[in-house]
């Protein structure tokens, strides 16, 4: 029977031959993921379900990235790391990356991708909605709450219903003016929040797999922002590569079927598309550009799991270079790998991380910062009635912080370009 | 299980996240310490913008004043309730200020696993927009049994999609009960 990569993994998972959408089916998971603010909770659960000898079902298939508030005087966010830290001792978990020691790694998402724990056709769970964004490497990646990951904590399995898969795929290669972001942004504005809701995302064509492995992590990241339960895009020589560099964990690459069957299917030439924001306060709320250029910004904020990568900072970079930011500008690195680069990849000789200074905008430390807005000291946040373009991937109320604030959603190349003007402007006008 | 569910509505629209839901400044405070998890539901429903917070006229504070229970124990919602991200601190919210159970057209996945795999509240569906023919504060009776919602201060009565697949790990109370019941673990 014709199956989707992603009715593959989970059949394989399940020890199946064959799964069908809408079947509930238990799962074996081949890693668990979780961070500092739904850790100490899934811990708290995992110790009242199984007792004073509880047991975790496999330690080298926990991984534990504190990520979420890091830099911040807030004790009760700082006793959350502590539990952690406490709990990787307690327990000798080796896959622990603790705050304030050069394991430290920043956004979970990314530090999965970079410490080699994505691996083609294998399952990995996360405390996490956007742990969709492993599905980049053609394995299953789901977000679940404490309670669930619990359950995995302590049994290594979970049960969850085969998705039906909705198919867009977009042919051509794209213009210079295009990133991912436009891509799924137009995604969501065709499918709204929850056209994808207990769906599979599957993303295919040249315009695709012909970006780097981070590129694609930005359209699964946002998978979940059409309601999905994943993200995926089938492994490819580039990412073998990139595993293989990571890690010896054998994996295995899946394909859908040619005549797989799915609930929709979306095409895309890529060459004839825009340049698109998501506006206040949905990420569906699509527009082009070209529709809200002059809009006034207060703030520009380039960073997270989904725009903080190395090509979000080389594209906002190609745009910033020599020029001078008009409104506060925050530049935080998903990871602090992410924040080794910005000072080892250059433009004619010049380090990233000094032509965002030299630019004026300020670059922080890796974390998730003020992408969900975080405790009231965190870098880049939004306050008061601030309108904010940023290459995170939501923007719903209070999002950012401020419940009054605005936030648009947009490329790096957008946001830089908006950078230099303190109004949305089109990247166009800089290329 | 309660069989039967009775109190006031509260009532939202469309499309409400987990952000305004609780609002993630909030995910700092401990969710097993009983005095401090009140925290969650003192601020729960805080970030619902205030035109949209009780319909059909808003301005309705779900939360009054330095409490941490509302008034309200079932919540009325539209489609794609609990939208956004996997903070199971969202259902715990609701459930700490007092709600019993939702009801609305459609759920996030995260969200509705969240409310049936933690036991937190009841996640119904039905196929009717509700939040046109209820209003904030009406008096509801929840018949959990027979999936029927009656609207006893306008004496309408809607039927509710059945809770289908999961009403087992409902019945047993979560997830953790439902797999004891069922031998997969100790």
């Amino acid at each position: 029977m014709s199956m989707t990569i992603t009715e593959k993994i989970l059949a394989k998972s399940s020890g199946r031959k064959v799964v069908q959408p809408g079947e509930n089916i238990w799962l074996n998971v081949d890693v668990l993921m979780t961070h500092d603010v739904c850790g100490p909770p899934t811990i708290a659960i995992w110790k009242r379900e199984f007792g004073k000898d509880a047991k975790i079902w496999d330690k080298s298939k926990l991984v534990i990235f504190p990520d979420h508030y890091i830099f911040t005087k807030n004790q009760q966010a700082n006793r959350n790391v502590d539990i952690l830290r406490q709990f990787a001792g307690e327990y000798g978990i080796n896959n622990y990356y603790d705050v304030g020691t050069e394991r430290y790694k920043g956004v979970c998402h990314i530090a999965l991708a970079e410490e080699g724990y994505n691996v083609p056709g294998t399952v990995l769970f996360g405390t996490d909605s956007h742990t969709c964004t492993s599905g980049a490497f053609g394995m299953f990646s789901t977000g679940v709450g404490n309670t669930d990951a619990a359950f995995i904590l302590g049994t290594g399995k979970i049960w969850e219903k085969v998705p039906e898969s909705l198919k867009f795929t977009f042919n051509g290669q794209l213009p210079p003016y295009l990133t991912a972001k436009d891509l799924i942004l137009q995604v969501l504005g065709d499918i709204t929040t929850d056209g994808g809701t207990y769906c599979a995302l599957e993303f295919d064509g040249e315009g695709v797999f012909s970006l780097p492995i981070d590129e694609r992590m930005t359209l699964t990241n946002m998978a979940i922002e059409g309601g999905a339960m994943n993200g995926i895009i089938a492994a490819d020589a580039i990412t073998e590569d990139y595993v293989k560099e990571r890690t010896n964990k054998p994996y295995e690459i899946f394909h859908s079927d040619s005549d797989a069957k799915y609930k929709k299917k979306f095409s895309y030439d890529v060459t004839k598309m825009e340049p698109h924001v998501a506006k206040p306060h949905s990420p569906d709320n699509l527009d082009t550009v070209r529709n809200v250029q002059g809009t006034k910004l207060t703030k520009c904020y380039i960073g997270s799991c989904t725009g903080g990568k190395l090509s979000d900072y080389k594209a906002a970079a190609k745009i910033i270079f020599g020029n001078k930011v008009k409104v506060p500008t925050f530049i935080v690195p998903a990871s602090t790998q992410v924040a080794k680069q910005l000072d080892t990849e250059t433009i004619s000789g010049v380090s990233l991380r000094q032509i965002f200074e030299n630019a004026g905008a300020e670059v922080a430390q890796s974390s998730c910062a003020a992408c969900l807005g975080g405790p009231s000291d965190t870098i880049g946040r939004a306050t008061d009635n601030e309108t904010v373009i940023s290459t995170t991937n939501r923007n719903f109320p209070g999002r950012m912080g401020s419940k009054k604030s605005s936030v648009y959603l947009a490329s790096p190349l957008t946001v830089a370009a908006s950078s230099l003007t303190g109004v949305i402007t089109d990247p166009r006008d800089f290329l | 299980m309660e069989k039967i569910i009775k109190g006031k509505a509260y009532v939202l629209g469309n499309n409400i996240d987990t952000d305004q839901i609780i609002p993630a400044e909030h995910l700092v405070y401990s969710l097993t310490d009983p005095e401090e998890s009140k925290k969650y539901g003192h601020f729960a429903l805080s970030s619902v913008p205030p035109a949209q917070a009780g319909l059909p006229h808003g301005n309705i504070s779900f939360i009054k004043g330095d409490n941490y229970q509302s008034e309200f124990n079932i919540v009325i919602g539209g489609s794609n309730f609990g939208c956004g991200s996997s903070r199971e601190h969202a259902p715990f919210a609701l459930q700490i200020a007092g709600v019993q159970a939702i009801i609305a057209e459609s759920y996030a996945r995260i969200f509705f696993r969240n409310c049936v795999d933690g036991g937190f509240l009841l996640p119904y569906e039905t196929p009717a927009k509700l939040y046109d023919q209820i209003k904030t504060g009406d008096e509801l009776e929840l018949n959990v049994h027979d999936n029927i919602l009656k609207d006893l201060t306008t004496l309408k009565i809607f039927n509710l999609r059945p809770l289908g697949d999961i009403l087992p790990i409902i019945e047993a109370g979560d997830i953790f009960k439902y797999a004891r019941q069922s031998g997969m673990i100790a």
